[in-house]
């Protein structure tokens, strides 16, 4: 989006827009019956003790929330952008712990496995994403060049195979992988297995972002690469491609982040990443709600970081155009 | 600089007139689709003449020259640059191109490359110069289009006219016999347009071949040793600029100069 220098009237000061907020607050509350839901259990220390009828409760959350959203909303209206999103993040967070809060979790218990869950699961998670993705990478760029290339049996191949990875779950393509290939007489363990279906299946999609980012450079590139008398290879290698990549890159560190996230299938396989281990370990004891939420916020801190490593990623790639 | 001096100047040098063919096109045609592009164009350049091709919009002018680099194919005619004869077969097209440099309307420079590896990046990958040398080469080529300065800049950092003056440089670094200009001032704010014609006449003044296609009649006149006019994919008038434009034969011609002078 590009902003306009219009300056708007904030409607976080408008008294009108305020009390409509309270109200539809209010309203919502009420008719979602909050009065018998655990939020009503934060706010007993504001509110005093629980009144017994539904509706009275229902009243009594329900001007809680309205009282606290209007107010929220009214001050982060006069806070700087900056802070804003710093806030807003904070208060999601906690909001998310209440959440947790309520499934009135063995944080002991958690405490005893993280430690496993990282160093054995999270370890695994990452080896197999890192792995997938660097094989994804090398498949996608040959898979893109031979997709583009007027070779007939190349783009046929090319073409075949992404329509294939990108048309089957992942999930069966790690069974047939596993499962299959000992039928061709080559019994493969589960970690390989699991990182094939992922390269090949990754590759397949990032081929086609490849492709695009190939095509996004203007002709004028080829066609002065061409008038140096540049090889194609090189003028794809030394001229293209480092501008490709910066189209490609944003959706390649999503396809990263996804991966993480399915490399997850793999755990029916048995390979011991970190859904394996969090349905696992949480199984004998019956806490599996821990597990599961502590393997969630492992998956969840991984894709923070790649985030990051994204960013700098892009900004590097961007330099020439950043200090244009 | 007159346009005496230049000429005389130019004179002095070992004079083109008599100097064998440097470019040879016989025959030449080419279609879109239906469309007849070029129709049986015939045309010599001799070594260190200074040709310079107008015509209307659409008329064939960069076609013909996007030819001579291979930039497009042809169906029909010969091509022939320094005595090599122009065919599709890999190894003919890279002897071939080595003679021949384009400059761009668009620039076209590699936007992710300093202007310094602009210049190196094809003296190291096809002619397989050494860091030394190359870059050597390319500062001397910026100091003598004058922005020796801006080296180490990427090129979003300079302004229009500078990044044509890099393409040429770029250009020349690979040691052409003829160089080639597709309106290479059609992209440049007015007050760019000078310093860029200022580089390419020092470069007729060394006795470069040259084929530019332009609609700065200014240079024509100044530089040209012959004009030649396109006209739906032909060429019908060839002159020297002062027949030229004092006396066009041809109606289109005519109407064509009125309309670009009388601006």
């Amino acid at each position: 989006m590009y902003h306009d220098n219009i300056i708007y009237k904030k409607k976080s000061n408008d008294p009108q827009f305020l009390l409509g907020v309270a109200v539809v607050l209010f309203l919502g509350a009420y008719l979602m019956n909050l009065g018998n839901s655990a939020l009503s259990h934060f706010l007993h220390p504001l509110l005093g003790n629980a009144p017994d009828s539904l509706t009275a409760r229902n009243v009594a959350i329900g001007l809680g929330i309205a009282v606290l959203g209007t107010l929220n909303f009214h001050v982060l209206g006069r806070l700087k952008f900056k802070v804003q999103t710093t806030v807003v993040w904070i208060e999601l967070l906690i909001l998310f712990l209440a959440f947790f809060d309520t499934f009135d979790l063995s944080y002991s218990f958690i405490l005893d496995k993280i430690g496993f869950l990282i160093i054995q699961g999270a370890a695994t998670t990452l080896y197999i994403s890192a792995v997938a993705i660097v094989l994804a990478f090398v498949l996608a760029l040959v898979g893109a060049v031979a997709k583009l290339s007027n070779n007939g049996l190349a783009n046929a191949l090319a073409s075949f195979y992404t329509s294939f990875f990108r048309g089957v779950p992942l999930l069966i393509q790690i069974y047939l992988i596993y499962l299959g290939l000992p039928q061709l007489g080559y019994v493969v363990d589960a970690v390989p297995a699991g990182i094939l279906a992922l390269s090949l299946c990754y590759g397949a999609y990032m081929t086609e972002i490849f492709r695009a980012g190939i095509q996004s450079i203007p002709v004028g590139q080829w066609e002065a690469s061409r008038a140096l008398n540049i090889s194609p290879f090189k003028t794809l290698s030394r001229v293209i491609m480092p501008q490709a990549l910066r189209v490609i890159i944003p959706p390649t560190g999503n396809q990263f982040i996804a991966m993480l996230k399915d490399s997850s299938l793999v755990s029916v396989i048995g390979v011991w990443e970190l859904m394996y281990l969090a349905k696992t370990q949480g199984r004998a004891d019956f806490r599996h709600l821990e597990m599961l939420i502590t393997a969630a916020m492992i998956y969840w801190a991984l894709s923070f970081i790649l985030e990051r490593v994204q960013a700098r990623i892009e900004k590097r790639v961007n330099r020439s155009v950043a200090r244009g | 600089m007159t346009r005496t001096d230049t000429a005389q100047q130019r004179d002095l040098a070992p004079a083109a007139q008599t100097s064998p063919s440097m470019i040879s096109i016989t025959g030449l045609n080419k279609w879109y689709g239906n469309f007849h592009a070029l129709r049986d164009v015939d045309l010599n350049v001799a070594t260190g003449e200074i040709l310079v091709v107008c015509g209307p919009s659409g008329s064939g002018k960069s076609t013909m020259i996007r030819c001579i680099n291979h930039l497009e194919n042809f169906q029909k005619g010969h091509i022939q640059v320094n005595g090599i004869t122009l065919t599709s077969e890999a190894e003919s097209v890279s002897a071939y191109r080595r003679e021949v440099g384009m400059v761009f309307q668009h620039f076209n420079l590699f936007p992710h490359m300093t202007v310094l590896e602009n210049l190196c990046l094809a003296q190291k990958v096809v002619r397989k110069r050494g860091k030394q040398e190359r870059e050597a080469k390319a500062l001397a080529l910026l100091e003598k289009v004058g922005i020796a300065q801006k080296a180490n800049e990427f090129p979003s950092r300079l302004s229009g006219g500078q990044q044509q003056r890099v393409a040429i440089a770029r250009a020349l670094a690979m040691e052409p016999k003829v160089m080639l200009f597709d309106e290479p001032t059609s992209a440049l704010d007015p007050e760019m347009v000078g310093e860029v014609l200022d580089v390419m006449k020092t470069l007729a003044l060394e006795g470069m071949t040259m084929v530019c296609v332009t609609h700065e009649m200014g240079f024509a006149r100044e530089v040209a040793d012959r004009v030649l006019f396109f006209d739906h994919g032909k060429v019908i008038e060839q002159a020297t600029p002062a027949e030229f434009f004092k006396n066009p034969q041809t109606e289109r011609a005519q109407k064509f100069l009125s309309q670009i002078i009388g601006h």
